[in-house]
């Protein structure tokens, strides 16, 4: 077959033969069109694209997907992920994973795959709830939340991903919502980034947490509740384009108005090579700060499993390909006669 | 290193020809005793006698200096014949501090050599030692006369021969062991040059610190001499060379072997070895030996837990290499959960399990075999894995290959048991022809017209599909598998099937075993039978018993999951069935499961291996009917005695009559 007469593989071709078992209007839905579809973009091929999840609603998304699956244990798809990518640096590998996988059981794989920086794709689905144990609160659930598990209500802070994510190390972190346009791009950029990029979703769980994220959904208030990050542009929002955020004089967030308080060039620029920056984005939270949308943070680090791979040349290098007789003779070999 | 090389050292006392010694070095865990031992090992190896060593050190790098706690011991048996064991009864100890004297002085035999460093022996490390006031045990009657004791002031001796080495005295003094070495040298007649070699390529090349080396050789030699020109040892002592198989030989520990095992099996696959692992006592180093095979194509993945490592290992054959974690008994606890994730993808996986002292964190630099349960049925669900039992250091290689053999052919979790002390014991290793190994073979599918994830061959085993093979695009998973699809499946009767099926194909892989017979006669009055590391000591033994003319025969099996077919045939031919384990009857429980047998155990959980001595009482009692109707016994200090065996919860010493 040559270059020319390859066949192109559309969303569909992404698909699975087994049937959908989400709830009907899950916002899980959208994430998995939006993945078929930059799949089919950026021309993965099937047979080299490999999804790992752990467990959880978002962790059955490997089922749906026509490439090769791993539906693995709890909390555990990054280090399975990590062991793929060991074995064979070709493969893409995609993770997914929620708030509870990720961050409750599997919290402590999640910090270190992204400091390894494995060349992978995590998307984390956030939907602030526990939803396959059906309603328990979650790392991610606000304080106060009133759950099978907390009927009084809860009385654990909540986590930021993205915020835990930077702390790891990682060298790509963005967030979107699951309905939103900006999803396609966001996910294209994670899958063009050389190393861990990290991808939190907020997705709507519409059985045990609906509308958990309403406010940078409906269509009314969305625009006046997020901000859409560009690099090397100003942090603008508003449906009037007409608010901004600017940093006081003591390092601290301030939403102002464009023209009243302030000039367009008095706002912070994005800049995607600022870690501290995107920590400081981070930690912007709805309703106090309208939330920051796209990628946060991209820089160009090594991978893991690429400076793997260097080593074993480097020794081959240096002290010659190992074979097995050389390995059964090494050590301080002695000869009885 | 050839055996024409040693350079003789001429010595105008007689000489008493030995067949065989034990000796041991005993001191701080920073008197670098562990090192001595080791190069007395190489040394007696090289010059052709049988080894057989027994590391014995404390959980914690530096616990108190001249605490009994803190007491780090090597022992090793040397010999002109073969031997199995480290040995029971010391001949020699060298004991660097009261401490090191009073942990190990009960061991030796009497009459037996006592090297004590007489500079050590004031007031305050008698006092942390734990003696009463005012009593030094080397001035102590019952001691001088039950035991040779030579008081050498090693410490001020050490410090002297290296007053011009240019050391400062924190620095020389840590050269004491190679004087203590020295001694030891010339006492049993050994040369030097090993031990030179040793120092001059660690301290003077890969170090660079040729001071330092040229201390260390000075502090050797002039221990060699003060032996040799001190009026103290009437006689020094020859074991010549055994019989050993003439070939290329090296010493080898345990945990060597597995990792030389691992990488020759995955050679064998045509694979990459990915070992995937979390540092533990006491398995880290088959870490550190891998880490160091880069040029091998190994791949050491340093997980961030045990979790992470064995789904990394798991992780690393779906992709199509040979994916293997290490762990001992806490860290395999929490592989638990990943090792019945690869029992239900089926997917190849090997675990190395070096037992130590449990439960919990336990006995961690101590060895057990009380894993044996765990690795059985540690597991939620019906859960079989393949169990393996290496049985000497250089046995862990062949294990190791056929570990990853079965894990990389039948698609199944192959777990491999050793133990503290087959880890760090070592042993003179005849190194095999590298042309003497079949490849394994290992096929992968790529015809996706023929390719169902979950059909089976006559084995019962799935394919092995890799990802990156265009068409066989499919879907793993922990949920239950539909038979031959491999989808999601909760039906009844698809899930008794398959729980079936997993069952069986564990119990088909014993189809490839030869069947298996004990060593001495086929039948007769008893049968010990044994697993794993306690091999040396029950093989022993019974050579023992049979000299004696008596009708006992011996059956150490390395396959524990699945068992030979033919083992309950071999246990019915014997009216009497006895299984020493270090612990409280696992394989015995295994064993009368099985086979309704009336197996009796002796049941040792001391931290340290059996004596010969031991077994030698149990299979006494046990032929003379004196077991009743107990389960089990177990030793105490050497001794299995009837009426040892009652506790008193209430007594501190448990109130067995001493």
């Amino acid at each position: 077959m040559t270059a020319s007469s390859l066949p192109v593989l559309t969303a569909k071709d992404f698909a699975s033969d087994q049937d959908i078992r989400w709830c009907p209007g899950c916002g899980d839905y959208a994430i998995l069109n939006q993945v078929k579809k930059i799949l089919a973009k950026i021309k993965a091929k099937r047979e080299n694209t490999v999804f790992v999840a752990g467990i959880g609603c978002s962790s059955r998304f490997p089922y749906y997907m026509g490439t090769y699956g791993l539906h693995s244990i709890h909390g555990r798809a990054p280090a399975f992920a990590t062991g793929i990518k060991i074995a064979n640096p070709d493969l893409d590998v995609w993770v997914v994973t929620g708030d509870g996988d990720g961050l409750s059981i599997g919290g402590n794989h999640l910090m270190h795959i992204l400091r390894r920086n494995v060349n992978v794709n995590i998307l984390l689905f956030n939907n602030r709830i526990y939803g396959l144990t059906k309603g328990q609160y979650s790392p991610t659930s606000e304080t106060g939340k009133k759950s099978p598990s907390t009927p009084m209500g809860s009385i654990d802070l909540p986590l930021t991903p993205l915020s835990i994510a930077l702390a790891a190390e990682a060298s790509f972190v963005a967030r979107c919502v699951d309905v939103d346009k900006n999803l396609g791009e966001v996910l294209e950029r994670a899958a063009a980034h050389r190393g861990s990029s990290f991808v939190e979703i907020y997705q709507d769980c519409n059985v045990f947490n609906h509308f958990a994220f309403k406010h940078a959904t409906a269509k009314d208030t969305k625009e006046d509740c997020i901000i859409r990050l560009e690099h090397g542009k100003p942090l603008i929002y508003g449906k009037e384009r007409n608010k901004g955020i600017r940093l006081t004089g003591d390092y601290k967030l301030e939403a102002v108005e464009i023209g009243k308080d302030c000039q367009e060039d008095d706002l912070i620029f994005h800049d995607e090579g600022d870690e501290k920056l995107a920590f400081t984005l981070s930690r912007m939270q709805h309703p106090e700060f309208p939330e920051p949308m796209g990628v946060y943070y991209d820089v160009k680090d090594d991978c893991y499993e690429d400076l793997l791979t260097q080593q074993i040349k480097d020794a081959v290098e240096q002290r010659g390909e190992g074979t097995i007789e050389k390995l059964l003779n090494s050590g301080d070999v002695f000869t009885i006669d | 290193m050839g055996t024409g090389t040693q350079q003789k050292v001429s010595s105008t006392k007689p000489t008493s020809e030995i067949k065989s010694a034990v000796i041991r070095f005993a001191g701080d865990s920073g008197d670098g005793m562990q090192l001595a031992g080791a190069q007395f090992t190489s040394t007696s190896a090289v010059l052709g006698n049988d080894i057989a060593t027994l590391p014995d050190y404390p959980a914690e790098i530096r616990a108190p200096i001249g605490t009994v706690a803190g007491v780090s011991g090597f022992q090793i048996n040397f010999s002109s014949e073969s031997i199995f064991t480290p040995g029971d009864k010391v001949h020699a100890l060298i004991a660097m501090n009261p401490a090191a004297f009073k942990a190990h002085i009960e061991d030796v035999e009497v009459g037996g050599i006592v090297i004590a460093n007489e500079s050590e022996f004031g007031k305050v490390n008698l006092k942390k030692a734990g003696y009463p006031e005012g009593f030094n045990p080397l001035d102590d009657e019952e001691i001088n006369r039950k035991f040779q004791l030579f008081k050498v002031p090693i410490s001020r001796l050490n410090t002297e021969a290296l007053k011009d080495s240019g050391l400062g005295s924190k620095d020389a003094n840590r050269c004491k062991n190679m004087f203590a070495l020295g001694i030891v040298y010339w006492l049993y007649d050994r040369p030097l040059d090993t031990t030179v070699g040793h120092i001059d390529s660690y301290f003077g090349k890969k170090k660079n610190l040729p001071k330092v080396a040229a201390a260390n050789i000075a502090s050797l030699k002039s221990g060699f001499f003060f032996g040799e020109t001190a009026e103290l040892f009437p006689v020094r002592y020859h074991v010549a060379k055994a019989p050993i198989k003439a070939g290329k030989y090296r010493k080898i520990t345990g945990n060597e072997a597995v990792a030389m095992g691992l990488v020759t099996a995955a050679k064998l696959a045509g694979k990459d070895v990915c070992y995937c692992s979390y540092p533990i006592t006491p398995a880290s180093n088959v870490l550190h030996a891998l880490a160091g095979m880069r040029n091998y194509g190994v791949k050491t993945f340093q997980a961030e837990d045990e979790i992470a490592a064995v789904c990394a290992a798991i992780g690393a054959s779906y992709a199509g290499q040979l994916g293997v974690t290490g762990t001992s008994g806490p860290g395999l606890a929490l592989k638990s959960e990943g090792i019945g994730f690869a029992v239900m993808i089926e997917m190849p996986l090997v675990i190395v399990n070096v037992q130590r002292g449990g439960p919990a964190t336990g006995l961690p630099t101590k060895t057990e075999q009380s894993d044996l349960l765990q690795a059985m049925y540690g597991r939620n669900g019906e859960c079989p894995v393949v169990i393996i039992a290496a049985q000497s250091p250089g046995d862990c290689f062949d294990s190791a290959i056929e570990a990853s053999k079965i894990a990389m052919q039948h698609r199944v979790p192959v777990i491999l048991m050793t133990d503290g002390y087959l880890a760090n014991g070592s042993e003179p290793w005849r190194i095999p022809d590298h042309n003497s190994f079949e490849k394994i073979v290992v096929e992968h599918p790529t015809d996706p017209e023929t390719f169902q994830p979950y059909s089976r061959d006559d084995k019962l085993v799935r394919p092995w599909a890799r990802p990156g093979t265009p068409g066989l695009e499919h879907r793993l998973g922990g949920l239950e598998k539909q038979h031959l699809s491999g989808n999601v499946n909760y039906e009844p009767e698809n899930h008794q099937l398959m729980m079936e099926v997993r069952k069986q194909k564990i119990e088909r892989i014993a189809d490839d075993f030869k069947p298996i017979e004990p060593y001495g006669d086929p039948e007769g009055e008893l049968l010990v039978l044994g697993w794993g590391g306690t091999y040396g000591a029950i093989f022993t033994a019974v050579a023992n018993a049979r000299r004696a003319g008596k009708s006992v025969s011996g059956l150490h099996i390395r396959h524990i999951n699945p068992m030979h077919k033919n083992l309950g045939d071999v246990l019915k031919r014997f009216k009497r069935l006895l299984i020493p384990e270090l612990n409280l009857g696992q394989l015995r429980m295994i064993i009368r499961g099985k086979y309704l047998a009336d197996a009796r155990g002796l049941n040792k959980v001391q931290g340290r291996p059996f004596l010969v001595e031991e077994i030698d009482q149990a299979i006494d009692l046990m032929l003379q009917g004196k077991y009743g109707d107990r389960e089990y016994l177990r030793p105490h200090h050497g001794l299995v005695r009837l009426e040892d065996q009652d506790y008193d919860f209430n007594s501190p010493d448990g109130g067995y009559t001493a």
